[in-house]
């Protein structure tokens, strides 16, 4: 056991500090367009995000590993400085660079399995935040299974037509493209079926109709294609290769969608306003019904941080057996995270159910506007119960449900 | 950095666990704790001293091994998988660490040697300081003990007692005396020893730190705590394996019910539960010895979300195995049992909480 990161880190750790303190207080003038990334502060500079996007490259502290050529910094990976960077911009309110599925998701797939064309294409200007993509996988008849999806993909001469639905696609508003699974086989088994297609939102035939969630939000879209046509070239893999190629950045989003610093942050701001708020003249945190619940949480994310800390290690160490440990965090990320938000609306009672701008609501609202938003990412990425299957199957061994005919 | 354990560590930790596959066999634990006829306890016990288990936490100038707890966790850790049928968490964790906390130089160099040799063995009674019931506890005046400890643990094979009062002094008492009466105490974990400790003008020696301190008592339950975390933790890996082994081999309705979603989402659950528990113990017992200003608060969580989680294992891993988990048959009680008494051992989870948040609130 050695949680010391070594001098070379302390002496970055100053170096990000100071960066941060250069920036305070920045925000952006094109923020309504990018729904990506933390807004920052006010009262600083003003930039455009891509500006923001292209100074976090040149430092190295975004895009680290992406290679030069394609508009990243081109350095080793270090997880080490990802954490520090992450930890410090988070202490100091620094915007973080724009995330979403165009940098999570499709970067890494196209390093990995695109062509030299489509690198060069595609990667730089969505580092740099200038082309934003949506993810079109879902379909109102595949969900879990996700497999069985029917949006229709055709080559007619040099070009894909496609015609189908996509549904629970976050930003499509914003997007300047749409990467797709489309069954391109319909003769072949059905994981065996599916491309992957890289679609530009703004081609003809593209309907975009927004899906407001339970948090009253538009969170999502459906996106409706109708005979879209497309080049034979926006195919990433071969034909029929769209389920691995999916995959390959399946696994990442499920990592990434709580972090346990992020859940501990917000016990820190539950226990403060628990030492405010008061109940029948004393502080909550003295009621000992509200207090032992407080303390179960933060077990529950100090064995998550500990936790996260110790698959941090493996990815430094390799060789270090953590299969189960990485399968589970899903699950016991966004679960624990409903959890807590809706622990705080029960210790604040009444006052738990305010929400937008009334009156007497606490924290603009975020503790029900969290609570139900997790219970859309414990839905979304792979259900719970999916999970748990997968858990079961994959990390424990044990043997599949058996297959339904036709199935 | 490294976020792990040491190969040293899981070399120990190995070396516990298949000395106990081999010796602390199911049979084995059935007779003993069907009243150890042979005396078989005694046998694994000396074994397991062999190992060093005794010597660990005892600085090298008093003949020990000077290792961090984190060494002790992965024993407890395998302690609690084979259900070790031994005393190890008071006589070799919780009393050194007393000693090394609070005793003088002569204190620490007549018992720490001792113990390092194995002639000294204790027993541990600090239950009244966590949480006295009804009329328990013990008081100090003119160098004697009067009064009742309660759950003392290890104290038949011990031959001296560390016994607290309420304020948190620690003081050593000699099993050899008149004034001194050990009641066995029978609880449903038959794998270890719990007594009720009865002092009439018991001659008591103070441990000089803790007389106007309660950091040492404090110290020596922090590491208890994270023990019986450990074992817990061992003793649910144990059962979970028990249950996907099972699950895997048992057929219903012409399939086994591993593959039913409802058995196997019981054992996924289990895992997900367990895997982070893991962490948090070893990442405790690091602080403990490593970061003062977190060894507290992750000596208290641990201890009290490992009970939590154990707790819930040990219902889903019996009810895996069907009837057949209810039975004495199977020896899956054993487990179930041992992780319900570490639960409540120096401190159930709402009052180690409740520890846990008032070190937050200073």
């Amino acid at each position: 056991m050695d949680l010391e990161y070594g001098p070379e880190y302390q002496e970055f750790t100053k170096e990000v500090q100071a960066f941060c303190k250069k920036y305070k207080g920045l925000s952006f003038i094109d923020s309504h367009k990018t729904p990506f990334g933390t807004s920052g502060e006010s009262g600083g500079p003003k930039m455009l995000r891509s500006k923001w996007q292209k100074i976090l490259i040149r430092k190295g502290y975004f895009a680290r590993s992406v290679p030069k050529e394609y508009g990243g910094y081109g350095g080793e990976a270090d997880m080490l400085k990802s954490r520090i960077i992450a930890a410090e911009f988070s202490k100091s309110k620094t915007p973080t660079p724009m995330g979403g599925q165009g940098i999570d998701m499709l970067v890494p797939t196209l390093l990995e399995m695109g062509t030299e064309q489509q690198k060069q294409a595609y990667i730089k200007p969505t580092l740099h935040g200038e082309m934003i993509w949506c993810q079109g996988y879902s379909e109102p008849n595949a969900g879990s299974d996700l497999a069985s999806l029917q949006t229709k993909g055709e080559l007619i001469g040099d070009e894909w037509v496609i015609n189908g639905q996509k549904i629970w696609t976050s930003t499509a508003q914003f997007s300047q493209m749409c990467f797709c699974l489309v069954r391109t086989e319909p003769d072949a088994p059905k994981h065996a079926g599916i491309s992957y297609l890289l679609i530009p939102m703004d081609t003809p035939g593209i309907e975009i109709r927004p899906l407001v969630d339970m948090t009253l939000m538009p969170g999502f879209n459906e996106v409706f294609f109708t005979d879209v046509k497309i080049s034979a070239n926006n195919i990433v893999g071969k034909r029929g290769e769209g389920w691995t190629v999916a995959n390959a950045t399946l696994g990442h989003e499920r990592g990434s969608l709580a972090p346990p610093d992020a859940t501990m942050n917000r016990v820190n701001m539950l226990m403060h306003l628990m030492k405010k708020e008061t109940l029948d003249d004393k502080p909550l945190i003295e009621h000992p019904i509200y207090r032992d619940r407080l303390m179960q949480i933060q077990g529950k994310v100090l064995a998550q941080q500990s936790h996260a800390l110790r698959l941090l290690s493996a990815k430094l160490n390799p060789g270090t057996d953590v299969k189960i440990g990485k399968m589970i965090q899903k699950l016991i990320g966004t679960e624990l995270r409903h959890e807590l938000e809706g622990l705080a609306i029960d210790i604040m009672g009444e006052i738990g159910t305010l929400y937008e701008n009334s009156p007497h609501v606490r924290n603009e609202g975020t503790w029900q506007f969290i609570y139900m938003y997790f219970l859309g990412l414990i839905i979304g990425g792979g259900t719970s119960q999916i999970q748990k299957n997968i858990i079961a199957e994959r990390g424990l061994g044990m043997p599949k449900e058996p297959k339904v005919q036709g199935a | 950095m490294y976020f792990g354990l040491s190969e040293e560590q899981s070399f120990f930790k190995d070396n516990i666990k298949k000395y106990l596959d081999d010796n602390a066999t199911l049979d084995s634990i059935r007779h003993i704790t069907n009243g150890d006829e042979k005396n078989l306890s005694r046998e694994i016990h000396n074994g397991l001293l062999n190992l060093g288990i005794n010597s660990l936490l005892i600085p090298e100038k008093y003949g020990g091994l000077e290792l961090d707890l984190l060494f002790a966790a992965v024993v407890s850790e395998s302690l609690g998988g084979g259900i070790g049928p031994v005393p190890f968490i008071a006589p070799y964790v919780i009393a050194p660490k007393a000693i090394l906390e609070a005793g003088s130089s002569e204190q620490k160099e007549k018992y720490l040697s001792k113990i390092a040799v194995n002639e000294a063995l204790f027993g541990v009674g600090f239950s009244e300081f966590i949480g006295k019931r009804n009329d328990a506890g013990v008081s100090f005046s003119n160098g004697a003990l009067n009064g009742r400890s309660m759950f003392v643990l290890d104290a038949q094979t011990a031959t001296h007692i560390l016994l607290a009062d309420k304020k948190g002094r620690i003081f050593i008492v000699e099993i050899n005396s008149n004034n001194i009466e050990i009641v066995n105490l029978t609880t449903v974990d038959k794998t270890r020893q719990y007594a009720e400790v009865i002092c009439k003008d018991l001659e008591a020696e103070i441990l000089i730190g803790s007389e106007n301190s309660q950091e040492p008592i404090i110290k020596a339950i922090d590491a208890g705590r994270i023990m019986l975390a450990a074992d817990t933790l061992g003793a649910a890996q144990t059962m979970i394996n028990k249950a996907v082994d099972y699950a895997k081999e048992r057929k219903q309705f012409g399939r086994v019910i591993g593959s039913f979603q409802a058995v196997k989402h019981m054992c996924a659950e289990m895992a997900a539960d367990l895997e982070p528990c893991y962490a948090l113990v070893w990442h405790a017992a690091h602080c403990h010895d490593h970061s003062p200003s977190d060894a507290r608060l992750m000596a208290c969580h641990a201890k009290s979300h490992t009970s939590e989680m154990g707790k819930g294992i040990a219902k889903k891993a019996t009810e895996v195995h069907g009837g057949m988990g209810f039975t004495d048959l199977l020896g899956l009680h054993y487990w179930f049992k041992r992780i319900g008494v570490n639960r409540q051992i120096l401190g159930s989870p709402e009052l180690v909480r409740e520890e846990a948040i008032q070190s937050q609130l200073k």
